[in-house]
């Protein structure tokens, strides 16, 4: 055990520089580490965010109303496109994810079917030539709509990476520092932005959905009416933005929908100089909007946002161009916000804030400090220790091979950019502190082995190599303990989980080989009597 | 050498562990009751990772902060369980609440915020503000468990794969009353139990059975080289002959974790104090849960059947 082979040099010595090199950014001034050239490792250890400071955010798709929106959509698509074929239907309405309609003529029921199974719905996700609604006929007349259970899923995957695009947009125009925004799980979003300590801007861009509908008023529906609840159907009451703007009854579809913008800016009205949101439709989504103003002259419209209507001008005269604006009270600085949202698209559902921590970088610098000082107390109380027990040959030894094995840590979490946190610098400290454990057995085993009689340099071998079934079995199961960490931990938990890992690896192997072949260098430059330890 | 040598213990001890396992025995298993009802009554400080919930700093500096306006303000709110306390000094305060049923976390963070700008006037900061959903918390709070009980499953697997069943045995038994022992230590101290307890005390169980599979690792190897020695001597044994192991590990351990506890400042303090605690207990149940286990299953030796061995037999010398 104690031959001084040749790989075993070769291994310890690459796994020195290997550790030393990528080390090196960790220490070097910024500015120094900026002069080099780019073949020299740049990358230096990355601190999590409760180091550095920043906020994270977790945000959580709202599936439910995505369905329910899906639902009353498919309601209005049935009516539409059964009236356009002039089927004659009654009863039809949404009960339980289901929508039910009852085609009147007995004749037409199988034309029906067949035209919905054609035109409702959308294709599947992942199967060829597959719907994701299914037509059932009941009899009677009666046919029931719903979605196949796979189109959920899908909805949500679809709305999840859509959200991310949107996100991604709109953070952009937002200038500010990149954050990085990723998926989580089948539904959520985590976005974290590093030096970050006030969200709110970045919650005002990201919580809205920002989903702008032309709906076209129903002036036949009375105040009373309301009042007293008879709203006609393929009507909803819908509110104000403005606190104190009375509801109002809109058509439920809508002409146009924020989705065929080309563009939106913040504009100051020539009349009135007052914060305005011009838009432009560019392709269909012009000539719909120029079609719908020329046969509603003289009707209202609202402009529907997120449910809530900003303003029902009257439609003074056709707009074939697809051009228009949006007045409504606005602040320059709100104009700026509506057009930054309407330009990088609506988020196609409500995104739920479920998680926010938020970390000050006053707080983060304190963290990196009382970490920096706590793992430089431990490392003295380890060398100490070690020193004492073993002497300054032996446990001299240990702590060269602490000292490898802290460097080859911190390469190894610079490489793969492992986050570090504060729970990860105290797995940090609790790795050193157990790295010691593998010389201590190494040691402890020496001493009985010499006790038993044998010569030193038996002793020695002895030691390294009965001791290594015991290291192994220990250190596996530390392996086992950080592995479910890192599979149901979140956040710091990972991170420390981390560290611990890479931690078993490297003081496994400071302590097996790098203090063998310390160990047998001097064994043959002394050829000693006697064990010193 | 010149250097002085100072062997912190006698190179040879020969203590009679096994004498005293009855006697220790009871110690732990009336320890083990009284953690496993404290968690119970009065009961883990859930933080808001596993509560739900929102808890940031307020500061009015340079201006006291009003302490009773803050409470009536998020009163007002209807908010349940509203906890106000200074923090620090008397610029800043402390805020704790919960997320009504239904309500987006983040939201009602942000109404709160705003509500308190209102009443609090100018100027007015929210520092570190943090909220956990209830379906986050839920979850986060469910994949604890399941974490630590995988924990324990797979250590006894991986003990049952190396050793035999009745090491896995003595080994689980020890995890347990090691786990379950620092639980009342977070009950007793009121330290709150958080994401970070959790990973504690997962790294506690790690530790445990590193120190314990030490120990059963020699008396593996004592039990096929002394064939004919009762097995309560054998276990006595192996623990003298690791216990110097088994002390300079464990000290080296808490050592560094006291620098961690003292200097590593609030946030860590539990933490450290928690790990602190777990590596005594998990250094003194491989001494006396782990091993007397084994001695109450007896063990296959060579190729004798096992023979169990009665614990008051075993306190001869």
């Amino acid at each position: 055990m104690l031959t001084l082979s040749r790989w075993k040099i070769i291994v310890v010595t690459l796994s020195l520089i290997f550790g030393l090199v990528f080390t090196l950014p960790n220490l070097l001034p910024q500015k120094t580490l900026d002069a080099l050239p780019g073949w020299v490792p740049h990358q230096k250890l990355n601190l999590g965010l409760d180091l550095q400071g920043g906020s994270y955010l977790l945000y959580e798709v709202d599936t439910d109303a995505l369905r329910a929106e899906r639902l009353t959509n498919m309601v209005e698509d049935v009516r539409t496109t059964l009236r356009n074929e002039r089927i004659e239907f009654g009863e039809l309405g949404e009960a339980g994810g289901i929508v039910r309609v009852r085609i009147t003529d007995p004749g037409k029921v199988d034309q029906a079917v067949s035209l919905l199974r054609r035109t409702i719905g959308g294709p599947l996700v992942g199967v060829v030539g597959g719907r994701d609604t299914t037509v059932a006929n009941k009899g009677d007349g009666r046919l029931e709509l719903s979605f196949v259970p796979e189109a959920a899923k899908a909805d949500a995957a679809q709305a999840v990476e859509q959200s991310i695009e949107t996100i991604r947009r709109r953070i952009d125009s937002l200038g500010t520092k990149e954050p990085t925004i990723t998926r989580q799980g089948s539904n959520r979003i985590v976005i974290q932005a590093a030096g970050e300590s006030d969200p709110a801007r970045l919650q005002a861009v990201v919580g809205q959905t920002a989903k702008l509908t032309f709906q076209m008023v129903d002036e036949t529906v009375t105040q009373e009416d309301m009042i007293a609840g008879r709203i006609p159907p393929g009507v909803v009451v819908i509110p104000g933005t403005q606190p104190g703007a009375p509801p109002i009854p809109v058509a439920k579809r809508a002409l146009v929908t924020g989705e065929d913008l080309v563009t939106a800016n913040q504009e100051f009205d020539g009349q009135s100089g007052q914060a305005v949101v011009a838009f432009r439709f560019g392709g269909s989504g012009a000539r719909k909007f120029g079609d719908a103003t020329t046969r509603n002259v003289g009707k209202r419209f609202a402009i529907v946002l997120d449910g809530k209507y900003i303003s029902d001008p009257r439609i003074n005269q056709p707009l074939p161009g697809g051009s228009g604006i949006i007045t409504g009270n606005f602040t320059p600085e709100s104009a700026a916000e509506l057009a930054l949202l309407l330009r990088s698209g609506a988020l196609p559902a409500k995104l739920n804030l479920e998680e926010q921590r938020t970390v000050g970088a006053e707080l983060g610098a304190d963290a990196v400090k009382a970490g920096g000082i706590s793992t430089l107390v431990a490392f003295i109380t380890i060398v100490v220790f070690m020193l004492l027990s073993y002497g300054l040959l032996f446990g001299g030894i240990s702590v060269i091979a602490l000292v490898i094995n802290g460097m080859m840590i911190v390469a190894a979490m610079s490489i793969t950019q492992a986050t570090l946190t504060l729970p990860g610098i105290a797995g940090l400290i609790l790795t050193l502190a157990v790295a010691v454990d593998a010389n201590v057995l190494i040691y402890e085993r020496m001493r009985d082995e010499a006790r038993a009689g044998r010569s030193p340099i038996m002793a020695a071998d002895a030691g390294f190599s009965r001791a290594m079934s015991t290291i192994i079995d220990a250190n596996v199961t530390t392996l086992v303990a950080a592995g479910i960490m890192f599979a149901f931990g979140a956040g710091p938990v990972r991170g420390f989980a981390w560290t611990l890992s890479i931690g078993v690896f490297t003081s496994v192997f400071t302590a097996v080989l790098v203090s063998q072949l310390l160990i047998g260098w001097w064994f043959r430059a002394a050829r000693p009597k006697k064990l010193p330890i | 050498m010149a250097w002085p040598l100072i062997k912190l213990l006698p190179q040879k001890t020969n203590f009679h562990f096994v004498k005293y396992a009855r006697v220790m025995a009871l110690i732990s298993a009336a320890l083990v009751v009284a953690s496993m009802v404290g968690v119970f009554k009065p009961g883990l400080n859930m933080g808001i990772d596993f509560k739900g919930g929102s808890v940031m700093e307020v500061s009015t500096a340079p201006r006291a902060v009003d302490l009773a306006k803050v409470r009536t303000t998020l009163q007002a709110q209807g908010l349940g369980d509203v906890q106000v306390q200074e923090f620090g000094s008397a610029d800043r305060a402390l805020v704790r609440f919960q997320t009504p049923a239904g309500g987006d976390a983040g939201a009602t963070l942000a109404n709160v915020k705003s509500a308190l700008k209102q009443s609090l006037g100018d100027p007015v900061q929210f520092i570190n503000p943090t909220a956990v959903g209830p379906k986050v918390s839920g979850e986060l709070f469910r994949s604890g468990i399941i974490a630590l009980a995988l924990a324990i499953g797979l250590m006894f697997l991986y003990i049952w794969f190396r050793f035999e069943p009745q090491f896995g045995l003595g080994a689980v038994a020890g995890l347990l009353h090691d786990l379950i022992l620092t639980f009342g230590f977070i009950v007793l101290f009121k330290i709150e139990f958080s994401l970070n307890t959790v990973a504690a005390l997962l790294t506690v169980i790690g530790y445990s059975m590193n120190d314990t599979v030490v120990v059963f690792d020699r008396l593996r190897e004592n039990l096929r080289k002394y064939k004919k020695m009762p097995l309560g001597e054998v276990i006595d044994l192996s623990i003298n002959e690791t216990l110097s192991r088994t002390i300079i590990t464990g000290v080296t351990a808490v050592m560094a974790l006291a620098g961690l506890a003292v200097f590593g400042g609030e946030a860590l303090l539990g933490f450290s104090v928690v790990m602190i605690f777990g590596i005594v207990v998990g250094t003194y149940s491989s001494i006396y849960v782990g091993a007397p286990i084994i001695l109450l299953w007896g063990v296959k030796r060579g190729d004798e059947e096992a023979t169990p061995i009665k614990l008051g037999a075993a306190s001869r010398p």
